[in-house]
């Protein structure tokens, strides 16, 4: 079984709408929504949920006020500033260490699980689907993601499926890395624009300093040509294929108004270029 | 006044919408609060250089002392330290620095040691103070370099935060700073979706905030149904035009370019500042 993560660095490339049309051409895979803090992929593969698990992240700092002396010891020692002056716990802040408990004379702080978020597994018209919601400013969602990734392994393990394809969130921090570690190898999906030649930069980095394959794919190539260009050349200086260059069209926005994955459209550029591409995907991901 | 940009879903325009603002008044500072991707540089006239790196403290034991008790990873709600039969082994990208395990250690063989996580740049033009936070490639913790970032808020200036994409906790370290929140979203469903997981967060922070409708027009309308049915205002539509998606992707700033923006802009601005005031 191999695990394909499509990553980005920058944000809004199209790393959704491309796992999407991937999504409709796999044969035999599970798909993994690991962008659990805007989730997406689900807008599109219109999942049914068939078992729902409570996640808990980190747990909460939590004070009996009918013990609590206001000594303000577990305020002194809190390094994340999650206790107020009025020795009342900051929910978004407390990262669930148990300091605060351990230091409080009174034993009047608990540390409690706290619900943080779901994570689902579902079927949907292409395959299995794992993914999450985590709730509104809660943290962990590199655990969450974690999470996401377990579950997918084990619908693969149990329907032997031979891909597990993974929607990754932007950036290059926590949940990116719990999205990308271990896997076979990452598509990066980027645009011809500056700030995405940037990001793209500092993302082949990650994968390089994980020592994951990385595949580089150029959506809306045809925007700057010389940025393209730009893009081409750098990879080939640093030995990266460029997998597929995929060009601008309204219909990628059309296809996500209709909940259609953009290779559903036949016989389109945008959706001959998108299969193109994952052939050479998996004829690279099999070597 | 502190004023945030962020927006839920990635690539809606936040970076657009806070360089433009920026280079539209006659005085501001611009943080890059995206220190995992920053990219506001890309649209300034300026060059930054290194004013700090950002450290963390991770544990680091004095093998002379320990007894190998365990209560130290006994103690990390993180998994950070585990216990050989004589050695210790620590997980540095797992430790939140807590200070847990010296706490609990009954022989004082937990010590402290910096990790270079992160780095902060400085750099300014005309009317623009500008700094960004960089998260070093392979490192996780992107909350300590933004806290280390946030120390450098000035708030005699007009100041703009550029955020983070998404809904969790470097977004939330970002806005939570600010006097009011835009929200820059796309007319599209994933932007929808995205924005209202964005607004659930303002809400739960208590923070003023409007939308700012990017590439207006290319999708559909759905994100304008929205906010007039919830009563939130649309500061702005900037239209799904050719000519700003080309400045764009050449790094440039489209009110540099398209002057008649800028009014548009420091009204805006302005209008907020009074909101924020009254």
């Amino acid at each position: 079984m191999k695990q394909l993560t499509i990553i980005s660095g920058k944000g809004g490339t199209g790393k959704t709408s491309i796992t999407a049309a991937f999504a409709a051409l796999a044969q035999n895979a599970v798909f993994a929504d690991c962008d659990v803090d805007a989730a997406d992929l689900h807008l599109i593969l219109k999942p049914t949920i068939k078992h729902t698990k409570i996640f808990s992240g980190l747990k909460l700092a939590t004070i009996d006020d009918n013990r609590c002396t206001h000594c303000g010891l577990c305020k002194t020692h809190c390094v994340f500033q999650a206790i107020d002056e009025h020795i009342h716990v900051i929910k978004s802040s407390c990262e669930g260490c148990g300091v605060c408990a351990y230091v409080c004379p009174e034993q009047a702080i608990t540390m409690q699980e706290r619900e943080s978020g779901y994570a689902y597994r579902s079927e949907t018209r292409f395959g299995p689907l794992s993914h999450a919601v985590l709730k509104t400013a809660e943290e962990a969602s590199g655990k969450l993601v974690t999470l996401v990734r377990e579950q997918a392994t084990a619908i693969a393990e149990q329907y032997q499926k031979d891909l597990i394809l993974i929607d990754g969130p932007p950036g290059i921090g926590c949940p990116v890395i719990s999205s990308i570690t271990g896997v076979d190898m990452v598509l990066i999906v980027t645009e011809p624009t500056l700030s995405a030649i940037h990001d793209l930069k500092r993302i082949l980095g990650v994968a390089n300093h994980f020592q994951i394959p990385a595949l580089v794919c150029i959506n809306k190539y045809d925007i700057n040509t010389e940025n393209t260009n730009e893009i081409e050349v750098f990879c080939k200086k640093n030995n990266r294929d460029i997998v597929g260059k995929i060009p601008y069209d309204p219909i990628v926005t059309q296809a996500m108004i209709h909940e259609q994955a953009i290779t559903e459209y036949q016989e389109h550029p945008v959706s001959d270029a998108i299969t193109q591409m994952w052939h050479n995907i998996l004829e690279k991901l099999q070597k | 006044m502190i004023l945030s940009i962020a927006s839920g879903k990635g690539g809606t325009g936040k970076t657009t919408v806070a360089t433009n603002i920026a280079l539209s008044l006659s005085q501001a500072q611009l943080i890059d609060c995206d220190v995992e991707e920053p990219n506001a540089h890309v649209f300034l006239p300026v060059t930054t250089n290194r004013s700090e790196n950002v450290t963390i403290s991770i544990p680091a034991i004095d093998e002379t002392r320990c007894t190998h008790c365990g209560a130290c990873s006994k103690f990390c709600a993180y998994n950070a330290l585990a216990i050989l039969p004589n050695k210790v082994l620590i997980f540095p990208e797992l430790c939140h620095s807590c200070t847990g395990c010296a706490l609990v250690c009954p022989v004082k063989a937990v010590q402290w040691k910096e990790k270079t996580i992160g780095t902060l740049e400085h750099g300014h033009t005309d009317n623009i103070d500008f700094y960004k936070g960089l998260l070093l490639v392979g490192e996780i913790q992107a909350i300590p370099v933004l806290k280390t970032l946030k120390t450098k808020i000035d708030p005699s200036k007009n100041v703009i935060l550029d955020a983070p994409p998404g809904t969790a906790c470097p977004m939330i370290e970002t806005i939570s700073a600010s006097d009011y929140c835009i929200l820059v979203a796309e007319p599209t469903p994933f932007g929808l979706h995205d924005l209202k997981l964005a607004v659930e967060v303002v809400h739960f922070l208590h923070i003023p905030f409007g939308v700012i409708i990017n590439r207006d027009g290319m999708g559909d309308d759905a994100v304008e149904t929205y906010c007039k049915k919830q009563n939130i205002p649309i500061l702005l539509k900037i239209p799904h035009d050719e000519q700003i998606a080309k400045l764009y992707s050449k790094g440039v700033a489209f009110v540099q370019e398209m002057p008649e923006w800028k009014e548009q802009f420091t009204q805006l601005f302005t209008k907020i500042k009074q909101e924020v005031s009254s």
